[in-house]
């Protein structure tokens, strides 16, 4: 489904990620794991089409074709999702206006009619559910005045409604007490299928204990360290990621035996 | 006076017209016409050494002219479909042709006991008595050229009395349409309103101006006083859409009263140049004012707004709320000052000016201050100047948005919360309308709205 090979990309002329290869396949849950600045966001607002982010070389493809060609809202069309790290706060624009914009575009773009009230409605409520949202934030500003985990349960349910083909959590569990991150993490297991994959990006294992990924992979310095299998997760939290860190130089050449 | 006008065209005009204008007979109006004549011819326009009009080039204006129709029977007339776009549902309307009363096109009907809605002209040739000691009382004929020329000039206007312990049932709604008739550059309408909201009354009034079409060239310079008395409230909407080639010049005069309660809501889009003058006194305890505006201006428009609110006694409450979203290379000035006399203890002011600039060509110009002479006060005042914001557009984007609608949902974002203060639904609506049908994709919102 998602094709990455040898991807160089820059922020404001400073190159971030430096030529990384990565497969993901239809139904398939990968988590991207690494330490602070290694470059785990910049890759997921790649994917995004994030204005600032540039691709150098190397190419990203998503059911074979260039994603670099198509602006945010069409990888959006095309089932590509980004539930944010720190999602937006946009005051003046209601939950529901932003929800109804998105089903609507999603929905033209695959030649249906446009949903009418009562039923996007019904759609709506039924998937508050899954992230166990109090219907009264849909009424509200975008995120405005939203506590950290109402955030990121917001981000789930904009997921959970556009059913994307392939979600990206971008630290989803930053700033979640253990009750949220189960809330969100049911509510990202729910939507688990064999035609929808996720990219689960995240600085630690714990919330690969509630989403058990398939694959995990070792992000630092801009490339993919180590890839392996969900009990890398658990080699992680136990022994950090200095182990893994270039710059210790003959270590990131050295690791992948040590531990295997 | 600027070296374009020429002071002999003036004392022809009024010359001319004297024994037309409204109120010849009252001895008090004859003398206020006349001195503030005298003082337009011996001063003229302000110039850009006057530090209020820093900001505003008046050259335009001058060579303008700011003459009236050389009749008194006016320049033009028209239709019911130009009026048809302004109409606001149920309420007490006159209208006004080329700052003339147009009967026809007016509808007051029967108004409650103690309410006065009629055209200025005839209650002033009627009963001036009743006016003497208001008109001219809170706009001073020399505050500038342009409500000196006002008060020597003007040919009518609205006269709106709300007597006493009165709430009004509907609107009053004032429409002042031009034709763009009388030559090239059109001719002015010097209007003049005099609004009285008695002690424990409230109403809610509504000022609308515009065109008969879109090409007209013209000139508004209007004066309006309102006075709110003891307890009274007062809710005023003032929407100027004039054509893009027009002129909008306005001085707006409010004397509150204890515990009086006026609320404002100043909009402005169309116009090539705008300047609104407004001067609020709360000149007794416990009197509030909260003044909302919005400016949405594009192509090479110039929009001024000058706010004075002067606090002059105790426990006071004062809100300056205003916006601008610019487009294109247009230019807004917000100058907002509130003065806190000695005794005004216990004053709460407040001032916000945000902008919103959509191309890098526009330019908004802000000046907040703060005059504070009562040590026991609550004052604030911020501004700002800023872009859309780019996390913004690309949260929505990456919802699936096409990039001209989620930009257009952020104007709107933007300017919203000047809209939601607006209690007036037909008036909420129209420029909801309005705002989308400026903003590009205008469609497109609408789906979402």
């Amino acid at each position: 489904m998602l094709n990455i090979k040898n991807l160089h990309a820059s922020v404001d002329g400073a190159e971030i990620l430096r030529g990384i290869d990565l497969e993901i396949g239809a139904g398939e849950v990968h988590a991207i794991m690494g330490p602070n600045g290694s470059g785990k966001s910049t890759l997921a607002n790649v994917i995004a089409g994030r204005d600032g982010y540039e691709i150098t070389a190397g190419e990203v493809r998503y059911d074979g074709h260039d994603l670099s060609s198509l602006s945010p809202e069409e990888r959006a069309r095309e089932g590509l999702f980004l539930a944010f790290q720190y999602p937006v706060e946009i005051p003046g624009v209601s939950n529901v206006y932003l929800l109804k914009a998105a089903v609507n575009a999603l929905r033209k773009h695959r030649g249906e009619p446009e949903l009418d009230a009562m039923d996007f409605l019904a759609l709506v409520k039924d998937k508050m559910k899954l992230v166990e949202m109090k219907e009264e934030l849909i009424y509200r500003a975008v995120n405005e005045g939203f506590s950290g985990g109402e955030k990121k349960r917001n981000e789930i349910l904009q997921m959970a409604v556009l059913e994307p083909r392939l979600a990206i959590l971008d630290e989803t569990d930053s700033g979640l007490d253990i009750d949220a991150l189960k809330i969100v993490a049911d509510g990202v297991n729910s939507l688990r299928s064999p035609e929808r994959s996720f990219i689960v990006v995240t600085h630690y294992q714990r919330l690969l204990n509630y989403i058990v990924p398939d694959y995990v992979h070792v992000l630092a310095n801009g490339r993919i360290v180590k890839s392996g299998g969900r009990e890398l997760a658990q080699e992680l939290e136990e022994r950090g990621y200095a182990w893994l860190e270039p710059g210790a130089g003959a270590a990131q050449a050295n690791t992948g035996g040590a531990s295997s | 006076m600027s070296a374009v006008l020429n002071p002999d065209l003036y004392a022809g005009d009024f010359r001319r017209l004297e024994n037309s204008l409204p109120g010849r007979d009252a001895p008090w109006l004859g003398r206020l016409r006349r001195d503030a004549l005298a003082w337009f011819l011996d001063r003229g326009l302000p110039g850009p050494r006057d530090e209020a009009w820093k900001y505003t080039d008046v050259k335009p204006l001058a060579k303008h002219g700011l003459r009236p129709a050389p009749t008194p029977e006016g320049a033009g007339t028209l239709g019911e479909a130009s009026l048809r776009p302004h109409l606001m549902g149920d309420a007490y309307r006159l209208v006004f042709i080329d700052g003339r009363l147009d009967a026809a096109l007016s509808e007051v009907g029967q108004t409650p006991r103690g309410v006065t809605v009629s055209a200025l002209a005839p209650a002033l040739d009627e009963r001036p008595d009743a006016l003497e000691g208001v008109l001219g009382r809170h706009a001073a004929p020399d505050a500038n050229g342009f409500a000196a020329l006002n008060t020597a000039l003007f040919a009518d206007g609205a006269y709106v009395r709300i007597g006493r312990g009165v709430e009004l049932d509907r609107p009053i709604h004032l429409v002042y349409l031009s034709t763009g008739a009388g030559g090239e550059d059109g001719t002015t309408a010097h209007v003049r309103n005099v609004i009285v909201a008695e002690s424990g009354s409230r109403a809610v009034l509504i000022e609308s101006y515009g065109a008969g079409g879109e090409a007209a060239a013209y000139a508004s310079n209007v004066i309006t006083e309102v006075v709110v008395e003891d307890n009274a409230q007062l809710e005023h909407y003032k929407l100027q859409r004039e054509a893009e080639r027009a002129f909008h010049v306005a001085g707006l005069h409010i004397h509150q009263g204890r515990d009086s309660r006026y609320t404002g809501h100043n909009v402005a889009i169309g116009s090539r140049l705008a300047r609104n003058d407004l001067h609020a006194v709360l000149d007794a305890e416990g009197a509030q004012c909260h003044l909302n505006g919005l400016n949405l201006t594009h192509g090479r428009q110039h929009v001024d707004n000058h706010l004075v609110v002067d606090h002059r006694r105790p426990h006071g409450t004062s809100r300056q709320w205003y916006k601008g979203v610019l487009d294109g290379r247009s230019r807004t000035v917000f100058s907002g000052r509130v003065v806190v006399a000695p005794d005004a203890q216990h004053t709460d002011a407040e001032q916000r000016n945000n902008n919103l600039l959509l191309s890098e060509h526009a330019e908004a110009d802000s000046r907040p201050q703060l005059e504070i002479y009562a040590d026991d006060v609550k004052c604030s005042h911020g501004a700002t100047v800023g872009q859309l914001d780019d996390d913004a557009l690309f949260y929505l984007r990456s919802r699936a948005i096409d990039a001209e609608l989620a930009r257009n949902l952020l104007v709107y974002a933007f300017a919203s919360d000047i809209l939601e203060r607006m209690g007036l639904r037909p008036v909420h609506d129209q420029l909801q309308e309005q705002i989308t049908g400026r903003l590009l994709g205008a469609r497109s919102l609408e789906e979402v709205l």
